[in-house]
């Protein structure tokens, strides 16, 4: 092939047809497949007529509760993206043994387990626990909306461009090839000339911006826009993890947007951070990027625990045991998820003293992990426990949770830990505490959270099948990593010699696939429940009987939240507004001062994924005109001094009025 | 958390009020809270950096060291420019509490011309650097110098196009409450990126200089 002109390299960069898959048939599938779903999507869209009501509802809303769904939306759509992943990878070992490569070459695979690992944490995690966060903190505070609502808005579309750009790398060039946290220098421009690591860089970077904003907000929320009466010390406890987890957000997240920012330049401009030569040093990445991946997990298990938290007194009937040691737990975690970074490298050689202090400061977040783990049991103990699907997963949880919080303290033991680093053992620690954690707490918080945004239940059949697949699935998939982890096996490797492993391979091939089932089950329990959405109506609002103030409004609230502001007397106010005799107010309402949706957020994102492209494919002249873009269309944006209306006296007292009939009708 | 007390939470009779009917209650603007927050992780960013010359601010890979490569003088010119801008946003400050928008405007110019001042005075010694041979190719003590230095840099450009379509708001729709909120939050960042200076200052040029 010639060489492309000086014009052709200005605006395509690297970009040539060569990097369209067309060669590797599973791609060219899965292109086919996405194109087919996706246009059966915008064709459905657009013959509904959907458009301008999604437009105009959603994508340009900056009502809280409208970007807590579309977070977890985004949220879900990923995990499907990231399960294929997972699913493609436990097939491969299953089979490449021996003589048998396989069916998917060392460097396919190797995208696919980076893949695997940023979708889930960045784009599948991330965003369900920022959208539960986004949807139930300001109700919980008998807030009507966060301190920034616009900021709330432009947080989500970069997250979402984040999750675009990641997406394109499937079928536009490649994916890194790096492992999730793209060490160099194996990272760096010599080992990976390609465009998968600077997909990776971006994509990243992207969504980082969005994350830390969404931080900043909703501490300014927690901070500043409780109800009257709601001390520190009255906040729900999910409230209250939700603060400690954006405290450790924005202490995180630059670090990573510095780490990844001087990766780019290694790459980019050439300069010498983390090369092998003129002074480089490699383990200073290694260092950085887990001064914020640690805080990340507890970022990730944090609001998990608020979750629990709430559905184990809500589904008890009784008030959450040792509140403050809760509280305090909680706190402590914070602070001490800053001082074991270490442990993820206790191999790099920094000697007996410095392995023993990180090896020590992490067992010791074992202790107030285990103080909430008591108060969730004693919480139980003596209540009148009803198990629905939430409750199950808790359970599910604490049993789980409990094993993969020993096998961690068990890794944090230096010695021990030197035989089993990067070894299917600590694959199998991680994953049961992200699934058995994080996972199974976002479960439960979308079963105990959809009737509040949808006005109806989910259907408790499908939920408990889904339910009892992922558990089982979760302990055949990963039972047999530990053991293999025990016997040596390493991560990462896409083919083995040594046939006598292959039945644990097998094993767990065997449980991903009941994970599968466990996630179709998901799926057909949306799809009955919004079949039989008026069978598992809840006009109440307050299914389940809940003890917090987001219970306290009609399902789905309105978009005002409260037409009157909440004072709040104790810890469990909805609990205790019920119990003192509390009548709805139902006059005298005011106009309720509200801000005004904004398109500024989806244009700023979409202009910056632009510019995210551009910059992967060293296309110039775009990256030029987008950044510019970006700057004008802020600049552009800050000249909008007209941000809000009053939602009329009238109109609020005509949806109170419907609220007053839906309530009248479930009391007859 | 002032709003715990401020309200009565029970009537003449004792019994509990729920809600506030008056609809009194108003959440304390949360913005200056805010910015302060994002300065905490800007802030993070710049410690990041700064870690990372304090581990590669001696590779010099037998290349220049910073004892050969830095201009005092011309260091201590920079520093004296943006330490002036602050002071006259100061200035500008002031002037706004007094609700004057011409000395405002003035002195937010004079502010953006030390600014601009200081940014030129930084391309100079980047040129001059880069054309000696000691550009951030050169050593990892060269890459993180000039990452450092430069992302100061980057944001006091960043914070010049902010005052300049300030001026413009300012000019456009006169002090209003939103734009003094937005004049003190350029103030707290451009003081914050002095704060930042002093350290780069001490840590890099005075330090790099030592025998």
């Amino acid at each position: 092939m010639s060489e492309p002109s000086d014009l052709a390299k200005l605006i395509f960069g690297r970009l040539t047809w060569e990097a369209i898959p067309f060669h590797e048939p599973i791609l060219l599938w899965t292109f086919v497949v996405v194109a087919l779903v996706g246009g059966v999507v915008v064709g459905a869209v657009t013959k509904y007529k959907l458009w301008g009501y999604l437009w105009r509802e959603w994508f340009t809303s900056i009502d809280h509760k409208k970007i807590g769904i579309m977070y977890i939306v985004l949220g879900l759509v990923m995990l499907l993206r990231g399960f294929t992943d997972a699913i493609m990878m436990r097939l491969q070992q299953a089979m490449a043994f021996g003589d048998n490569v396989g069916y998917l070459p060392p460097e396919h695979y190797d995208q696919i387990f980076t893949a695997h690992g940023v979708i889930m944490i960045f784009f599948v995690a991330m965003p369900l626990v920022t959208g539960f966060m986004n949807y139930v903190v300001p109700l919980q505070i008998g807030a009507r909306d966060v301190a920034f609502p616009f900021l709330n808005n432009f947080s989500f579309w970069m997250t979402t461009s984040g999750a675009v750009l990641v997406m394109m790398s499937l079928f536009m060039g490649e994916f890194a090839k790096t492992g999730w946290l793209a060490y160099p220098p194996l990272s760096g421009i010599a080992y990976s000339p390609g465009v998968g690591v600077d997909y990776y860089i971006w994509s990243l970077q992207i969504a980082g911006i969005g994350t830390l904003l969404s931080g900043i907000n909703l501490i300014a929320t927690i901070v500043k826009m409780r109800a009257p009466g709601m001390t520190m010390m009255k906040m729900p406890i999910f409230t209250w993890t939700s603060l400690c987890t954006n405290v450790l957000i924005v202490a995180a997240f630059p670090v990573l947007t510095a780490v990844l920012a001087l990766l780019a330049l290694d790459r980019y401009t050439g300069t010498n951070f983390f090369t092998n030569d003129l002074g480089g040093n490699a383990m200073m990445y290694v260092n950085l990027i887990w001064i914020w991946g640690h805080p990340e997990v507890y970022i990730l298990i944090l609001p998990v625990f608020g979750i629990f938290s709430e559905v184990v007194s809500t589904f008890s009937s009784k008030r959450l045991f040792g509140y403050a040691s809760m509280v305090y737990a909680t706190v402590v975690i914070t602070i001490l998820s800053y001082l074991v970074w270490l442990h993820h490298f206790f191999t790099m050689g920094s000697g007996a003293s410095v392995n023993s202090f990180f090896g020590i400061t992490t067992m010791i977040i074992s202790i107030p992990t285990g103080a909430k783990i008591f108060n969730w049991l004693f919480t139980m103990y003596h209540g009148r426990i009803r198990f629905d699907v939430p409750m199950l997963w808790t359970v599910g949880f604490m049993i789980t949770f409990v094993i993969g919080g020993m096998t961690g303290v068990l890794l944090a033991v230096p010695p021990a830990d030197f035989v089993l680093h990067n070894s299917l053992f600590l694959i199998a620690h991680f994953h049961n505490v992200i699934i058995g954690g994080v996972v199974f707490g976002l479960m439960a918080g979308i079963n105990y959270w959809f009737p509040k945004a949808f006005g109806f239940r989910l259907d408790p059949v499908w939920g408990k099948r889904s339910f009892w697949f992922w558990l089982i699935g979760f302990w055949v998939a990963f039972t047999p990593l530990y053991v293999l982890g025990l016997m040596g096996v390493t991560r990462r490797v896409s083919h083995f010699q040594d046939s006598s492993l292959q039945i644990w391979f097998q094993i767990a091939a065997f449980g991903a696939v009941l994970i599968a089932i466990g996630i179709v089950c998901m799926l057909i329990q949306f799809y009955v429940s919004i079949r039989d959405r008026h069978a598992l109506r809840d006009e109440s609002g307050d299914p389940w009987g809940g003890r917090t103030l987001e219970w306290s409004t009609s399902s789905p609230p309105p978009a005002y939240n409260f037409a009157f502001t909440p004072i709040v007397h104790d810890n469990d106010a909805w609990h205790d507004m019920k119990q003192r005799g509390y009548e709805r107010p139902l006059q005298g309402f005011k106009p309720i001062h509200m801000p005004k949706n904004t398109a500024a957020g989806i244009v700023l994102a979409g202009l910056s994924s632009v510019c995210g492209f551009a910059l992967i494919w060293h296309m110039w002249l775009l990256v030029g005109l987008s950044f510019a873009a970006v700057l004008v269309a802020a600049i552009v944006h800050t000249f909008n001094y007209k941000r809000d209306f009053h939602i009329p006296a009238d109109e609020v007292v005509r949806t109170e009025e419907t609220r007053t009939q839906q309530l009248a009708a479930v009391h007859v | 958390m002032s709003d715990a007390t401020a309200f009565v939470s029970t009537d003449a009779a004792g019994n509990p009020i729920f809600h506030d009917a008056s609809g009194d209650h108003h959440p304390e603007n949360g913005t200056l809270l805010g910015f302060w927050l994002y300065l905490m992780s800007d802030c993070l960013i710049f410690a990041s950096l700064f870690a990372v010359y304090g581990v590669l601010g001696h590779s010099y890979a037998a290349g220049p060291t910073g004892a050969d490569l830095f201009d005092l003088k011309l260091v201590a010119v920079n520093t004296s420019m943006l330490l002036l801008s602050s002071i006259t946003y100061g200035f500008a400050m002031i002037a706004m509490q007094k609700r004057r928008v011409a000395p405002v405007q003035f002195w937010l110019a004079i502010t953006g011309l030390f600014g601009m001042a200081f940014v030129g005075l930084e391309l100079y010694e980047f040129h001059h650097l880069i054309h000696e041979g000691a550009g951030p190719q050169r050593s990892a003590f060269l890459s993180s110098f000039f990452a450092l230095v430069g992302t100061h840099g980057l944001h006091v450009t960043f914070g010049i196009v902010w005052l300049v379509t300030l001026m413009a708001q300012v000019g456009k729709f006169g002090l209003t409450a939103e734009n003094q909120r937005r004049l003190m939050c350029l103030s707290m960042f451009w003081h914050f990126l002095d704060v930042i200076w002093i350290g780069v200052f001490t840590f890099v040029y005075l330090m790099g200089v030592l025998p």
